[in-house]
């Protein structure tokens, strides 16, 4: 006889659940998650080399100027350094921000709001380092 | 009665979840800001040394240092979350993790604090 009982059917989500993110898209989280672990391997090695040269190593900051980034974007090498260490940076702190806005946002509208500047302003601040770094001229200064 | 609380919430898994995201967000903030002083670059050599000079006193100095502090907190929270998730004794091992990760924490800390403390001090 249990077996005719029918569950009674889960609570319809209302409005008091507008904190949920949104149902899953395919598998897009899973990818982003595996992104976030290999981004932040690369960016430890990345970034940590970069803040050593750049702020700790032979003076730090005291011999950074215009003369002494010409000499180092003169060899390409750092030039692809640092648009993987931009680009992969923004990607992973992007992705990271969505994440805390999808926990926060407290309505479908402001989420929208949110995410639309978070994409924005990265996708700007990309744009804005991929030129710096690559229309750069070096200057015998 | 002595509180047991629960497995996660309040613990010391649950202070870094809170430490990572508010470094997370800090340092894509400063992001932010360093694309833009260094775009100074393709507007002329003499504005971007100007802007760099700035940078020299003990305010920004101390500015450097928690910098160097809060990336380095998060490069190695964020290796303790993938040896958690991936290595096998992960989970088993997280308390001695966090440990490691403490003492790691610490001695990297020293070279920026420091070199760039040594710049606070001669620039007061």
């Amino acid at each position: 006889m249990a077996a005719d009982v029918t569950p009674a059917p889960l609570p319809r989500s209302t409005s008091a659940d507008r904190r949920q993110p949104k149902p899953p898209r395919g598998n897009f989280e899973l990818y982003a998650w595996v992104f976030m672990r290999i981004s932040g391997v690369l960016l430890v090695l990345l970034v940590l080399g970069h803040f050593g040269i750049m702020h700790v190593i032979d003076g730090g900051l005291d011999r950074i100027n215009f003369a002494f980034v010409s000499g180092r974007w003169a060899n390409p090498f750092w030039r692809v350094y640092d648009f993987a260490m931009l680009t992969l940076a923004l990607l992973h702190g992007g992705n990271g921000l969505r994440v805390i806005i999808d926990d926060y946002a407290r309505t479908g509208t402001r989420r929208l709001l949110y995410q639309s500047v978070n994409a924005i302003v990265v996708g700007l601040t990309w744009a804005l380092g991929t030129l710096t770094i690559f229309a750069f001229t070096p200057q015998p200064t | 009665m002595q509180r047991l609380g629960t497995l996660y919430r309040g613990r010391e898994g649950m202070w870094t979840w809170v430490l990572h995201r508010v470094s997370g967000v800090a340092i894509l903030f400063y992001l932010f800001a360093h694309v833009v002083d260094q775009a100074l670059l393709n507007v002329s050599p003499e504005a971007y040394d100007r802007v760099i000079d700035t940078y020299r006193n003990p305010f920004v100095g101390l500015l450097e240092i928690g910098l160097a502090v809060v990336v380095i907190f998060h490069a190695l929270n964020g290796l303790r979350i993938i040896l958690f998730d991936f290595w096998s004794q992960g989970v088993a091992r997280q308390r001695q993790m966090l440990w490691v990760q403490t003492v790691l924490f610490l001695v990297l800390a020293i070279p920026p604090v420091v070199a760039i403390g040594a710049h606070v001090v001669e620039e007061l």
